[in-house]
């Protein structure tokens, strides 16, 4: 276990992941389910088990659409989204870990796409 | 005339013009004035739920300072912009250390605490204007139109922070429909999401998302959908094979006010 990793996590969320009751909410309501490989409850369950490492290689990391529908129905106010997205920003901000990068955007504009999904996209998948 | 600040924000000053200029055309028609600032920036697209990232939240701070030092309320139209800058403001008027961080950052003379009052276009129909006044004010009622209003996930999440309506059983866009003179349906997908940003990932989840979305629409009767967001409105049409259209609230409203066409040629 990376303990370091975990406080590194655990702040950046702002989550107190022993709050879950593992009541499955949240992935039931997830609607990237079917293509997320870990789903919202497990990223939850996973960071409290420090076991963050197999989360940072999946490609879950960039499947979740952060709708915060997850956070808005947990019944005990965990907000799953916020622990996807510190992990997602463990594993981008180092290095050359960039999951997107401009010389991909050009290939992926259409006419109509709206630039909110360039920044945002930007904001989600870099740093 | 009521005068508030205005943040019309990047993508409805490039593909989304038409959720600008009938917001625009339709505020005045109503008696108000929406002044945008000399400068702003792009918000940033996304709201960053990180405890430790201020340099995401630093561009809705400067808009949301702007409208403080203006002293009028900010108005936004899009969904994604109104999600961070009130999802931002919502952060720095409780989390002190943040709230300290991006003050140092920005070094303004007056520190911003979180003072500025935010509302969503539609939060200003139904709270400034009021939906029983604007009815009385359309000329071109939607009469028979069967509408299904589109929340998507922005508008309403996360509640704590956005506190426009009831998260699961929202009215608001509802009451607008049933102002301008239509018939809204209520469905099931109406707060769930298109798929947002993914569609630069994958567009086989993109599509599977707004198929859910429209096929709901189509199954309760819906004629058309309506949305405030320029990606939903993009994820409907582009990512889904329905042929139900969609259009920005503020398309409907314009043409019940009878200015549509007046927004469209000037
Ligand atoms: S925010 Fe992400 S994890 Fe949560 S429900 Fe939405 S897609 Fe799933
Ligand atoms: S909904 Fe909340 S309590 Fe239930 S499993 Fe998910 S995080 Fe845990
Ligand atoms: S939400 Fe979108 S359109 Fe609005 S300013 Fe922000 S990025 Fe630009
Ligand atoms: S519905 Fe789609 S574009 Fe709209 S707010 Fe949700 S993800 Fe964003």
């Amino acid at each position: 276990m990376n303990n370091s990793l975990k406080d590194w996590v655990d702040i950046t969320s702002g989550v107190n992941v022993r709050k879950c009751m593992r009541c499955g909410k949240c992935s039931a309501t997830c609607p990237s389910y079917d293509e997320m490989e870990y789903h919202p409850h497990q990223f939850v369950y996973m960071v409290e088990k420090g076991d963050i490492e197999p989360l940072m290689k999946s490609d879950s990391l960039y499947r979740c659409l952060t709708c915060f529908a997850c956070v808005e129905r947990c019944p005990r106010n965990v907000e799953p989204a916020k622990v996807v997205e510190a992990v997602r920003l463990a594993a981008v901000r180092k290095q050359g870990n960039n999951h997107l990068i401009p010389d991909q955007i050009p290939t992926m504009l259409d006419d109509d796409l709206p630039q909110q999904a360039i920044v945002t996209a930007f904001r989600k998948y870099t740093k | 005339m009521e005068t508030f600040t205005y943040y019309p924000g990047c993508t409805l000053r490039t593909k989304a013009k038409d959720l600008d200029k009938y917001a625009r055309a339709s505020a005045e028609a109503l008696g108000i004035c929406l002044e945008e600032p000399a400068e702003w920036q792009c918000c940033g697209g996304a709201y960053t739920t990180a405890a430790n990232e201020p340099a995401t939240k630093l561009s809705a701070v400067r808009t949301l300072n702007v409208a403080k030092e203006l002293g009028r309320p900010l108005i936004t139209v899009c969904s994604a912009c109104h999600n961070v800058i009130k999802q931002t403001n919502y952060d720095i008027s409780r989390n002190e250390a943040m709230q300290t961080k991006v003050n140092n950052y920005l070094g303004l003379e007056e520190p911003y605490r979180g003072e500025t009052t935010i509302y969503h276009y539609l939060e200003m129909l139904r709270d400034v204007v009021g939906f029983d006044k604007l009815a009385e004010k359309v000329v071109n009622p939607l009469t028979g139109k069967k509408i299904a209003a589109y929340y998507g996930c922005l508008l309403l999440r996360p509640s704590k922070a956005m506190a426009m309506d009831d998260p699961e059983n929202p009215t608001i866009m509802e009451d607008f429909i049933r102002a301008i003179g239509g018939t809204p349906v209520i469905w099931a997908q109406r707060n769930e999401c298109c798929g947002g940003y993914i569609t630069m990932e994958d567009k086989a989840q993109a599509s599977k998302r707004s198929n859910a979305v429209m096929d709901n629409a189509e199954d309760m009767g819906a004629e058309m959908v309506i949305t405030a967001c320029p990606l939903c409105l993009y994820n409907l049409e582009k990512n889904s094979d329905s042929t139900l259209p969609v259009y920005y609230f503020t398309e409907l409203l314009a043409e019940a006010l009878g200015v549509k066409e007046a927004a469209d040629n000037e």
